[in-house]
């Protein structure tokens, strides 16, 4: 697939601050990308600067293959959802639309045909008369989608698309969005700090922090397969050992031997070895002592409905279970449990 | 939040001072005597006389005809330098202009009239054909006092706006004149009219500077009430000061009512 957008080693600095560290991106005709990265990691600054809103110090942006370094935004063949949704006050829904349209010349039937059209994509071709401030918030958020829409964006980019809707109307969106790009086939690059909304929408994700891009990939890889702390922290919880490598796998560390199934760097060297939660069974006490397993109380439940998560006490650690509830015996606070996971479940990362 | 008792007579005290004077002067336009400070009846005969006083009519054109025009030019400049400020982030002396900027609003009337003479006498000495002092001088003087005003309202106006707005507008495929004449200047035109509004009752009410700056043929309004005072108070004067609080009044309202953010990106 051709890369409608590529970045190569961008850099931007604000005063002392790095925005962005060299990063280099390759954004394809037909994706859904998730930058996805605490606040302040430099997202939003990356977004800005493919739309053109941001100068970058060092590095380029390539929109089809044409550099856009020097380009204005008004100049440039992506639009932009903002997080603020920005819509003009003194306008209405249908002349917010017709804004972008009138810029490139278009009059008369063909700019009522087309912000007709973009309105009815986002199903508010009857609000077209309204002023912003007459809106709710998820109708402010179509109306900019319309907006951008309208203009035929190679690329459109979405800053927190989702940040400032309720959690009903978010998920529906989060739908609308991937079966509108879908239909468009264009790119569609989010910008969010949600892992779960990144996760459930996008077809790749790039994990963003202090300014560098730490891992790309799709959101099951990712989960799966992350290569540092940082990215195993960012989707969800994993448990995480800091030791040393005693053999071709296995690790000693604070839950005794360790048994790993990926391949391990050589013997004596300082690693992390990582456990999703729900690759952990639990079961009752046992004294044996093998690996890839470790004895413990049971210290909180935190009952979720379809899962419950377990936390047990083992020595300094407290290790993170998720259990499927009705699967299996219920254990309750003050038990005590041997936890296990195969080894083919242990993720090895840079300590 | 707990109310004190007495709080609400140390408003109605404190509006009576502001306001018992002038309502005194709008009470007694209406005497039908001749003394100011004995009341006889009720009669509208002073405003009757005021329109007949063809100085005073004059005086009142003037006044008008030099608040239009020193309100729109202080608008002009006053935007200027208040979108200056807002938007060109930190440029170097941006303090420095800041407060120059705002520096009119603190200095005395009486060091701005005089130092605003000097300058108007040495340009006519400097420049041979240049017009002597008049009306064109007066509107200089007032812009550049009443340009602070605006200047801040603009400003303010401007910093609660979204740049996001501006932003989208761009994005969108709007340069940057289209950006600010179809985006930002609509936005900021509450402000506009708000800035017009006031430079134009600064100009209207000032006695000190015009008086310094002002020529033989152009005497304002504020300046006819002050001098025909020296004379005597006649009772023609309350009934012209009884008008001018009612436009000044009505004017500063419809500032307030322009300035309120209705138009305002957020909710």
């Amino acid at each position: 697939m051709p890369a409608v957008i590529r970045i190569e080693g961008l850099t931007k600095r604000f005063g002392d601050v790095i925005a962005l560290d060299a990063v280099s991106l390759d954004v394809a005709e037909n994706e859904f990308l998730a930058l996805l990265g605490p606040s302040g990691c430099g997202k939003t600054t990356l977004l800005r600067a493919i739309a053109g809103l941001e100068t970058p110090d060092a590095g380029q942006i390539l929109i089809d293959a044409v550099n856009q370094n020097g380009r204005a935004p008004y100049q440039r063949p992506v639009n932009m959802m903002f997080q603020s949704y920005a819509l003009f006050p003194h306008m209405t829904v249908a002349d917010n639309v017709a804004f972008g349209l009138r810029q490139d010349g278009l009059k008369g039937a063909a700019l009522t045909d087309r912000v007709r059209e973009a309105l009815a994509r986002v199903e508010m071709e009857a609000l077209g008369t309204r002023k912003p401030q007459q809106l709710s918030g998820g109708q402010k958020q179509r109306v900019a989608l319309a907006r951008c829409l309208a203009k035929r964006p190679r690329a459109l980019l979405l800053d927190e698309p989702l940040a400032a809707l309720d959690k009903h109307l978010r998920e529906r969106t989060q739908l609308e969005l991937m079966t509108l790009r879908e239909k468009l086939g264009i790119a569609f690059i989010v910008v969010t700090h949600d892992q779960d909304e990144a996760m459930g929408m996008a077809t790749r994700v790039a994990v963003m922090d202090r300014g560098r891009i730490l891992q790309t990939g799709a959101p099951r890889d990712l989960y799966d397969r992350p290569l540092n702390r940082a990215v195993a922290g960012f989707f969800g919880h994993m448990n995480i050992w800091d030791g040393a490598v005693t053999g071709t796998d296995s690790v000693a560390c604070a839950a005794g031997t360790v048994r790993v199934a990926d391949p391990l760097p050589r013997e004596g060297a300082m690693v992390a070895v990582a456990v999703r939660p729900e690759q952990i069974t639990l079961r009752g006490p046992e004294n044996d002592v093998g690996s890839n397993q470790i004895t413990g109380v049971i210290a909180e439940v935190v009952y979720g409905g379809t899962v419950s998560t377990y936390f047990v006490r083992h020595g300094e650690h407290r290790l993170r279970v998720v259990r499927q509830n009705g699967a299996g015996a219920a254990f309750r606070r003050g038990d005590t449990v041997t936890a296990s996971w195969p080894a083919a479940a242990v993720r090895v990362l840079a300590p | 939040m707990r109310r004190i008792p007495w709080l609400g007579l140390a408003l109605a005290a404190g509006l009576a001072f502001l306001y018992v004077p002038l309502a005194a002067v709008i009470v007694y336009s209406f005497n039908a005597s001749r003394l100011v400070t004995v009341w006889t009846g009720f009669s509208t005969a002073w405003y009757g006389e005021l329109l007949n006083d063809r100085q005073i009519m004059a005086a009142a054109n003037t006044s008008l005809v030099v608040g239009v025009l020193s309100a729109t030019l202080a608008v002009i400049v006053g935007a200027a330098a208040g979108y200056c400020l807002a938007r060109f982030g930190a440029f170097r002396a941006r303090w420095l202009f800041a407060t120059a900027t705002i520096a009119p609003l603190v200095v005395p009337e009486v060091i701005t009239g005089l130092s605003l003479l000097l300058l108007f006498v040495a340009a006519e000495s400097a420049v041979p054909f240049l017009p002597g002092r008049g009306l064109a001088t007066i509107v200089i003087a007032h812009a550049s006092f009443s340009m602070a005003t605006v200047a801040l309202i603009v400003r303010a106006r401007l910093a609660g706006m979204d740049r996001e707005i501006e932003d989208a507008a761009s994005d969108l495929g709007a340069r940057p004149f289209t950006v600010f004449f179809r985006i930002t200047l609509p936005m900021m035109a509450p402000a506009l009219a708000a800035g017009w509004l006031l430079a134009f009752v600064l100009s209207l009410d000032d006695v000190v500077i015009a008086s310094f700056v002002a020529g033989p043929q152009s005497t304002t309004l504020p300046m006819v009430i002050y001098s025909s005072i020296r004379l005597g108070v006649s009772p023609k004067i309350n009934a012209l000061a009884a008008l001018l609080v009612a436009a000044t009044a009505l004017l500063l309202g419809c500032a307030a009512l322009a300035g309120r953010n209705r138009l305002s990106g957020r909710r």
